[in-house]
């Protein structure tokens, strides 16, 4: 069963990586707000709000000749 | 000061989505044909390039590596630059990572059909199309790293990580499992023999739905579902164990796919405890993204994506729990494979919910998918 150390080891490598990259995440505070991000990441801006005020009041206009 | 600007490259997006289309056709065409084989071989005209053995093989590739993997970067690529407020690291880099995707593809489509396989399932191509893959794949990672480098946002994103993970994953298992010695130029041999050879392919073939079809999707569905729910994640906090749960956890469960075989009894007990764990964090992942709805289910009932990310999302979770359990020994016979295609089936429902973002044009795609 020697393929089984290969396995082994390129599974701990990897592992190894992510819990450095776990304790710097941790360390440099990338995980000490645990909300804001989910917020912020709402919000974008780009020239796309434009669009879609564009598109918004598009929709409001087919919906108003849909009422007529 | 001067007021910094920067666009966002959205035409590798749209490309990326283009082909996630086109691949996607053909991909389930294949599948047809494939399924209508099972009652009428004749369908195979008795020609050998259509035969179920080569078109099989030809379907898997098709949809896991053309249509999701174009529905991966689409994906990636489009919310990349928006959470790290950085345009792509390097626009060479994004159109040579394209290519080179879409030429992996056509030399898969002709390879098989031709029969050039090395009958690892999953990992059918030959060694210089595996080559081929590496490469491109470091060039996707480059670009993603130096992206990552280059943002303007000190946090990473949950999302993020989960695209981290899935590079560099894919990377290790690709190349562990593709050792190989040619013999010519269209055929090799793999560097591992029997037992040995299917633990290590087990490995990879786990570990590529873990790390190709679930880690770069869940990233995704932390981007888009808040997205279109236009409501943060159920709970950041949960999010961020369930990455690191789930990354220490998926990669030591392969040897489940081996039950019964030649594999020593304990490695087989082994991959049985770790699939059975991993139904934490899997489920904690689903009921954060499902949670995330609390109080819009009424946005559900409007918005043709949230119901496909809402299928997509409960079909993750009931085939992640059908499949941990047909992973204990004695149910084992139910149809490991199942629960493989189910779980992917699911997250492919989900590709369509990015594209009407991607085209500005959530109006127009709302009124079709209604009618």
């Amino acid at each position: 069963m020697s393929a089984i150390y290969i396995l082994i080891g390129a599974s701990l490598v990897v592992a190894t990586g992510f819990l450095i990259a776990f304790l710097w995440a941790v360390k440099s505070g990338q995980m000490d707000d645990r909300y804001t991000p989910s917020v912020r990441m709402l919000f974008d801006d780009e020239l796309k709000v434009l669009n879609k005020q564009n598109d918004s009041s598009l929709s409001n206009e087919q919906e108003k000749k849909e009422l007529n | 000061m001067q007021v910094e600007k920067f666009s966002y490259d959205n035409k590798i997006v749209k490309y990326f989505a283009i082909a996630t289309s086109v691949w996607g056709i053909v991909g389930m065409l294949v599948g047809l044909i494939i399924a209508i084989q099972l009652y009428l071989p004749s369908l195979s005209f008795n020609l050998p390039y259509l035969t179920f053995g080569r078109l099989r093989p030809l379907h898997t590739n098709a949809v896991i590596f053309a249509f999701v993997g174009n529905g991966i970067f689409m994906g990636v690529y489009y919310s990349m630059q928006r959470l790290l407020k950085a345009r792509m690291f390097n626009n060479f880099l994004s159109y040579l990572h394209f290519w080179g995707w879409q030429l992996i593809i056509v030399l898969a489509a002709l390879t098989l059909v031709l029969g050039i396989t090395t009958s690892k399932e999953y990992a059918e191509l030959e060694w210089p199309i595996d080559i081929l893959i590496a490469v491109i794949w470091v060039v996707f990672g480059v670009n993603m790293i130096g992206t990552i480098l280059k943002r303007r946002e000190r946090h990473m994103y949950v999302a993020i990580w989960f695209y981290i993970a899935t590079f560099v994953t894919v990377a290790v298992l690709h190349i562990v499992n593709s050792f190989e010695i040619p013999v010519n130029f269209l055929k090799s041999y793999s560097l591992y023999a029997g037992v040995q050879d299917a633990l290590v392919q087990w490995w990879y073939g786990h570990n590529a739905v873990a790390f190709f079809l679930t880690t770069p999707y869940l990233g995704l569905m932390y981007y888009f579902m808040p997205k279109a729910a236009n409501r943060p994640v159920y709970s950041y906090r949960l999010s961020i164990i369930h990455f690191w749960a789930l990354i220490f956890l998926y990669i030591w469960a392969g040897p489940h796919h081996l039950l019964y075989s030649a594999l020593p009894d304990w490695a087989q007990s082994l991959g049985t405890v770790f699939s059975i764990m991993l139904i934490a964090p899997s489920w904690g992942g689903m009921i954060n993204g499902l949670l995330t709805l609390r109080g819009a289910w009424d946005k559900v009932r409007e918005d043709p994506v949230l119901k496909f990310m809402v299928v997509a999302v409960t079909a993750y979770g009931m085939s992640t729990f059908r499949r941990s359990n047909a992973f204990i020994k004695k149910s084992e016979c139910s149809g490991t494979l199942h629960g493989l295609d189910n779980c992917s089936c699911s997250y492919w429902c989900s590709w369509m919910e990015r594209v009407p973002d991607i085209w500005n044009s959530v109006l127009l795609n709302t009124k079709t998918l209604e009618n």
